[in-house]
Order: structure tokens, then sequence, then C-alpha cells
């Protein structure tokens, strides 16, 4: 997100606040047109037109496939027929000007868009007549991970960017992972994901196209996060906004303090921050740490900052979205820190593969002592977390670094559960526990940064050897 | 909720009126150049041992800026002189500035690496090729205590007309017209290419691109004194062309046309009268000489061979006259210790170049 995204968002979203009977048009149309403003330019041919096309696309299938089919019908016709409109209004802007300005690129050909457009048409209305079966929302899960899995895998993403570069008549030569770089799918996948599973579970709330697409494409989380849930979303949504005066202060507020984050402090500190460039031509140790330190605290400035920002806009626009992070590196332990760290990340797992798979752990026909369940959980969760961030040795890493610190201090806390008691009786000991407990779980999290910064293991274990006085 | 309101109001407004107020005075008192001289360098982290210059900051850990108070700030030149120090400082091109060259391979640091008694070498040169900008270089450097003064130089840094052709000149316009009328040089001091600031250029937002690479400056420090880089090193780059064009000309002219007056003798003058009492070497830095196709008509890509040898004898006559040191070592160098261009030498080219400077040098501070 650049200062002109946030700029035009900001005037959306006060509109979007200022406006509450147009709020969901304008919500829907804004984040429709904001995934293909924001999605970056793409070398194969007309591919930065068609996975803004196929974000917003798959959202309206997996709303006809989820929504109840009750009534709404023509509102939601309309509202269908709009984004229809809305692609097609992108696409001849081809015809505007010589240079594009709403798509990275000049959107394709008129007929292609239509022949899209009539797919993704038929495509929709299928999913509509489908009945919700649990096997067919498993089904659309699945295809929605499968994607996902390509897009984080590289030699997936080569291969897939190689059949896209032919198809678009372009030499495979050249395929590299980045070529599908889909803005905010990542994000998209988590909420759809969400929606799909809360409707096998009969938890989703009804809600129509209109609403559905404010809550995926929404335009200050759009790209990344935090993931709100979609009940929480709608109920603000259908709420009735406070007066803009009253909403203008706090958002301000959170966007400046946005803005500060990420564009002082974070874009500062990236000079200074450990990578895959500078690891191996640092030559010493306390140096190494300050680059460590430099990195850590970028990438909570960066996060935080976007979450800032997206929260802001969010509270002009009357949505109160989720927290993401809560002081983290001010956590007394891990189990803290992953309560306060990316929280609505975490959250997600937590509910949709920790908690299912202890669950089924713990109910199973064979009996699996509380350990082995505790940490079979962490660190299955902590290795998705990781490889959600890319498929590579480094976050599987960074995950299971995470996953066994979790269990270690779950074991430990059950183990000095009663120590600690004791302590309250005397603050001294009790503040000096606390400060070590932060110190070391800073730690901890800051020396995991390793795996995560570095694109290999080598890389990352010469770095370890160097921060520990080694030579590396 | 109201007072929340009002109190939020009441920090913009305060923070637009302070915001305001900085922009002016900044526009009216110019304090760029002061900024400049905030430095981490000498002081958190170790000097730069070359000016900072760089086409690819994220690789370089080094950025090109205009500001010549934060860039001599960040040269170890700016640290307080040790006991006993005998300072050379050398000033030429992209050549003595180490182009494709370590820190560590420049043709100051291999002197220092020699280890002549107490002497100490500040590489001062600077790439873009006009004896004006080396003028310029020193009249900077001479505010540092210098004791000795090596000017490297070759023909394609004097022709008069690309005299102004550096954007360190250009955007220095007050400093280059000071040097023009104090020296009477022959350069235009109301060349277009000179650069004035707008008002507008001087505030705080007309200004931030230039503040913003102070800053990065001073973060770039920490990266140079952690990794000793300065510059990127390609692996691979494209030597100097050893076929060359059937071509006479030298910047349009043709033989036997060049005269003194083609050639920024006056910038060298000024650079003499300038360094006043300090010694002041002046060198024909080597190079390229091909041995391909039409080298009988030219040595390299920039010179033909009538032009060179032209320049060559008007320099020393000139020199002879005006009672200057002068070293012609244009063929010291064979053409296999060129890198990537017909002045660029390579670290074994620049150790043939060392030691025959050291030995200058020696013969000059302690006479033997």
């Amino acid at each position: 997100m650049t200062l002109t995204h946030i700029l035009v968002f900001a005037a959306v979203s006060l509109a979007a606040g200022a406006i509450p009977r147009a709020r969901k048009w304008i919500l829907c149309a804004a984040g429709i047109l904001a995934v293909y403003w924001m999605q970056p330019a793409l070398p194969v041919r007309n591919l930065d037109f068609w996975l803004p096309t196929g974000s917003v696309g798959l959202a309206a299938c997996v709303w006809a496939l989820t929504a109840g089919k009750g009534g709404g019908r023509r509102e939601n016709a309309a509202a269908a027929a709009v984004v229809a409109a809305a692609i097609l209004a992108v696409a001849l802007t081809r015809y505007v000007a010589a240079d594009p300005f709403l798509t990275p690129s000049r959107p394709p050909q008129t007929e292609w868009v239509l022949i899209a457009l009539l797919a993704a048409g038929a495509l929709f209305a299928s999913a509509w007549m489908i009945p919700a079966r649990r096997w067919i929302l498993a089904a659309a899960v699945a295809a929605i991970l499968a994607l996902f899995i390509i897009l984080k895998t590289d030699s997936l993403a080569q291969a897939a960017a190689g059949f896209l570069r032919r198809a678009a008549g372009q030499s495979a030569e050249f395929a590299s992972p980045l070529d599908i770089r889909w803005l905010g799918f990542s994000y998209i996948a988590f909420r759809l994901i969400h929606t799909l599973r809360d409707r096998m579970t009969g938890r989703l709330p009804e809600c129509d196209l209109r609403e559905f697409l404010a809550y995926i494409v929404f335009p200050p989380a759009v790209a990344a996060g935090p993931i709100d849930r979609i009940e929480r979303f709608l109920k603000d949504l259908r709420a009735a906004p406070a007066p803009i005066a009253e909403l203008f202060p706090p958002g301000a507020e959170r966007i400046a303090a946005g803005i500060f984050k990420k564009f002082v402090l974070a874009d500062g500190l990236a000079v200074l921050a450990l990578s895959a460039a500078n690891a191996d031509q640092i030559a010493a140790g306390p140096w190494t740490w300050f680059f460590l330190y430099a990195y850590a605290l970028r990438i909570y400035f960066d996060f935080a900052g976007y979450t800032d920002i997206a929260v802001g806009l969010g509270r002009w626009a009357g949505v109160t979205l989720p927290e993401n992070f809560n002081r983290p590196y001010l956590q007394p332990n891990l189990t803290a820190f992953w309560n306060s760290w990316h929280m609505t990340l975490a959250q997600w797992f937590r509910s949709y593969f920790f908690n299912p798979l202890t669950r089924a752990l713990r109910t199973g026909s064979r009996r699996v002592p509380m350990g082995l369940i505790i940490l079979a959980g962490q660190l299955a969760t902590m290795a998705l977390i990781g490889l959600w961030h890319g498929v590579s040795w480094n976050f599987l890493l960074w995950g299971c670094w995470h996953g066994f610190g979790l269990f270690v201090h779950n074991r430990w806390s059950e183990w000095s559960k009663a120590r600690v008691a004791n302590l309250e009786s005397r603050p001294l000991a009790k503040k000096t526990y606390t400060a070590v407990g932060t110190l070391a779980t800073f730690h901890f999290v800051v020396l995991g940064w390793v795996w995560f910064a570095l694109p290999s293991v080598a890389n990352s274990a010469r770095v370890f050897l160097r921060l520990f006085g080694a030579s590396g | 909720m109201a007072e929340r309101g009002r109190f939020i109001r009441n920090v913009v407004i305060k923070g637009l009126i302070l915001f305001a107020a900085a922009n002016a005075l900044l526009a009216a008192v110019d304090l760029l150049p002061l900024f400049g001289r905030i430095s981490v360098y000498n002081r958190i982290v170790p000097g730069r041992v070359r000016l900072p210059y760089g086409d690819d900051p994220a690789a370089d850990y080094s950025l090109s800026l205009y500001n010549l108070e934060a860039m001599f700030a960040s040269h170890e030149i700016d640290a307080p002189r040790a006991e006993g120090e005998f300072r050379v400082v050398l000033i030429g091109d992209s050549a003595t500035w180490g182009f494709l060259l370590e820190p560590e391979e420049t043709l100051a640091a291999q002197i220092n690496r020699r280890g002549a008694a107490g002497i100490r070498i500040y590489n001062l040169g600077y790439p873009t090729m006009t004896l004006t900008k080396d003028l310029l270089m020193l009249d900077r450097a001479l505010r540092r205590q210098v004791d000795l003064i090596v000017w490297l130089v070759t023909l394609e840094s004097m022709p008069q007309a690309r005299q102004l052709e550096s954007p360190i000149l250009q955007n220095n316009a007050g400093e280059v017209r000071r040097l023009i009328a104090a020296y009477g040089l022959a350069s235009d001091p109301e060349d277009p290419r000179l650069v004035d600031p707008a008002w507008w250029d001087r505030t705080l937002v007309g200004g931030r691109r230039d503040l913003a690479d102070l800053v990065r400056l001073q973060m770039y420090g920490f990266l140079w004194a952690a990794t000793g880089v300065d510059q990127s090193i390609p692996a691979d780059f494209d030597r100097p062309l050893r076929d060359l064009e059937a071509d006479e000309s030298f910047h349009g002219l043709l033989p036997p046309e060049l005269r003194e007056a083609d050639l920024a003798f006056d910038v060298l003058a000024a650079g003499r009268a300038m360094a006043g009492s300090i010694p002041l070497l002046i060198v024909n830095e080597p190079i390229y000489v091909s041995d391909g196709l039409n080298s009988g008509i030219r040595y390299n890509f920039f010179y033909p061979r009538w032009a060179y040898d032209r320049y060559r004898a008007m320099l020393a006559e000139w020199c002879r006259q005006n009672g200057a040191a002068f070293y012609d070592w244009w063929d010291l160098v064979p053409p296999q210790e060129f890198s990537n261009s017909a002045i660029h030498r390579t670290p074994e080219g620049e150790a043939m170049l060392a030691g025959r400077l050291e030995a200058e040098l020696i013969r000059e501070i302690y006479g033997r």
C-alpha cells in the first residue's frame, strides 16, 4: 500500500462513513476496483488483469455456493450485474487512455473479457444452483488450498508461470515464481476458507452478494489483513455508523500512527535489517546482532503500521477491524507473544486447524498422551503458519522453532504454575521473573527471525554461528 | 469524544503551524549544508575511505548526493589528524576513486598498506571526468590540514566544454561560481547547466529528497561499518574495447586542431594557486593502449593518438613552464590490467601505479 493508495482509500472510507445508505455499494465497488489498482504489474501478458478478476470471480462463486438460496434474488442479481459491469468498465479503460491508470498494464481485448465474464457467469450460476453439500464445500476448500500451495511453492509456481506464459503466446524460458504475484490472495483465501468452513458447520450468517464482496475485498484490509470474521464484519456493516465527526479523530490517529510506523520507522529500518544480501557480508557477531534487531523491529513496524492504517481507514468507513498486534515484543512468554502478534492469523489457525486437530486427537479411539497432543498441535499449527509464508525449508524451520517454543513454554508453565503463584506475595521477585521472561521471549523470537529473513538453511546456519561467536 | 476531537484538532493546527515555520526557516537560512555536517561517520562508525558514490544504494551501501558537507563529513579525512601524520590527498576521476575495486584495492589503500612511515593517503577521487570537479574537491580538502596533493589527470577531464559536465558541479552552482570568480576560470558562471535551487527546493517539502539522502547516507554508514562494502562490484563486466573505430576526432576536433585554449589549463593553474605552499604533484594517469583493429589511429575508446600525444606534450610543457612537479605515467600499466574502461585499473594495475607513486612520494617528502 502506497501513500497514494492510503489517500484514495481514506476518501472512499470517509464517503462510505458519511453516506450510510450507499455504504455497501461504495465498499463493494471500491473493493473490486482496489484489487485491480493495487495488483502489481506482471510479465505474463494480461495476467495482472486476470488475477484480480479471479479474486472477484472466486469470491462471487464462493458466495453463490454458500449463500442461502432464499430471498433477495433480485437484489443479488442486480449486484452480480453491477460486479460484471465494474469488471467490464475496468477492461474498457484500455480505450480511455494510452497509459493504463486503473490496472498495471493495458487490459486485454474486450472480447476476451466478455468471454471470461460469460464463463464466470456460468460458473456463478452453477454454484448458485448446486446445493451446498458438505463434500462440495470441502472440495471448494481443497481447490483454494491447492491454488494456495501452487502459489507458495516456488517449483510449482514456476511451472504454472511457464504454462501461463505459453498460454499467452510467450516463451516459457524466463518463467519465474514472481510471475504470479497475486495481490492479497493469501488473505482472500483465508476469508473464503473461513466462510466455507463456517457454512459446513452451519455458523455462516446469511448475507447478500454486496455484503460478501465488501467483506472479502474490503479495501483497507485486502492486501495485508487483518483477517476479520464475517459475522463481526456484517454486524458493523449493517449497523448505522456513528457520525463522521465522531469517527474521524480516532481513525486519523490510527492512520497517522500507521503511516509513521510503516513509512518512517519500518522503511528506515529496512536499510539496516538483516537480509540475504548483507548476511554474508557482515563480518562480526555484534554487528550481526545489530542487523537482526533492526530486522525484528522493522518487521514489527511494517506489519503493525499496515494494521494501524487498515484499522483507521476501517473506522472511517464505520467498520471496526480486529486488532492484529498488542505490544508483542513486551510479552513475558511465547504463548503471550502469539496472542499478540498477527493475532487474527493466529486465531484463524487456532479455529480451523489447531482446535479441530487437538479435538480429534483427544477424542480419537486411541489414547494419546496430553503432552504429545500439545506437541503435535503446536508443531503442526506453527509449521503450517510458516509454510503459509512460502513453501521452503526456512519457513518450515521458523514455524517449527515457534512450535517447539510454544510446547516448551506450555510444559514449563504447567511445571512452574505453583512456584510462580508463590511469587504473587513477592513483588520484586515477580517483576524480575516477568522481566527475565520478556527478555528471553524477545530473544527467542528475534533468533527465530534468522530462519524467516534468509533464503536458505546454510545462510541461516552461518548467521547463527556468527551470532554466537563462531566463525560463519 | 468531543474533547478528544478538540485535542486532535489543536494538535493538527499546531503541527501545521510548526511545519510551515520549519519550512520557511529552512528556505530562508538554507540549512541543508549545516545538516550535512551532522554525521555518524568518524563518531559512531568509521569514516568512509572514499567519497560516497553509488548507482544502486541498496547494493552499494552508499549513494550519490550533492551535499559536499555531508560527503566530506562521511569521509575518513574528516577525523582528527593523528599525531605525526603526513596527510596526502589524491584527487582525480573514477580511476582514482577506484571504480570496480574493493576499498582495500584502491590506489590510496594500496599505498597506505605499503606503510611508508608517517604518510597517510586519503582518496578524494570522485567519478565524472572534469578538472573543475577535482578543483571543487581540492577546495574542500584544503580545509582539512593537507600536507601534499596528488592530482591525477587525463585528457578526457580537460576539454573546456566538459568542465561543467558533472552533476556534483551543476548542483553546487554557488560554489562553482565562487571558484570561477576567485581563480578567473574560463567557464561561464551563467552556464545554464548550473542549477540554482529555487526557494521551494530549499524548503522541507521541496528539499525532502536531499534530506532523505542525508538520512540514508547515515544509515548506510552502519552497513559500511559492518561489511566494509561501499560499492557493489559485478562478477562480470565488459572489458575495454580492443578493436576501435577508424575515427580521428576528439570531441569534434580533428588533427592538428587541439590548442592549449581547448583544454582546462586554467583549472590546473587554479589548483596550484589554491594549494599555495602545499606541494602539488600532477600525474598523467595510465591509459589503456590497445593493440587491436585501428590501434594505429586510436589508443583507446577515448583517445585518438594525435590528440593524446599532443595533450601529453602540452601538459609536460605547461608543467615545465609553471614549475609544477609532473609525472607522465600514461603507459605504466599494461592493457590486460584495465578493468572495464580505458582508465579503470585492476587491483594489479593499481599496485603498479601505487609502487611508482609511493616511491615519488617518499622522494618528495623525505628527499630520498
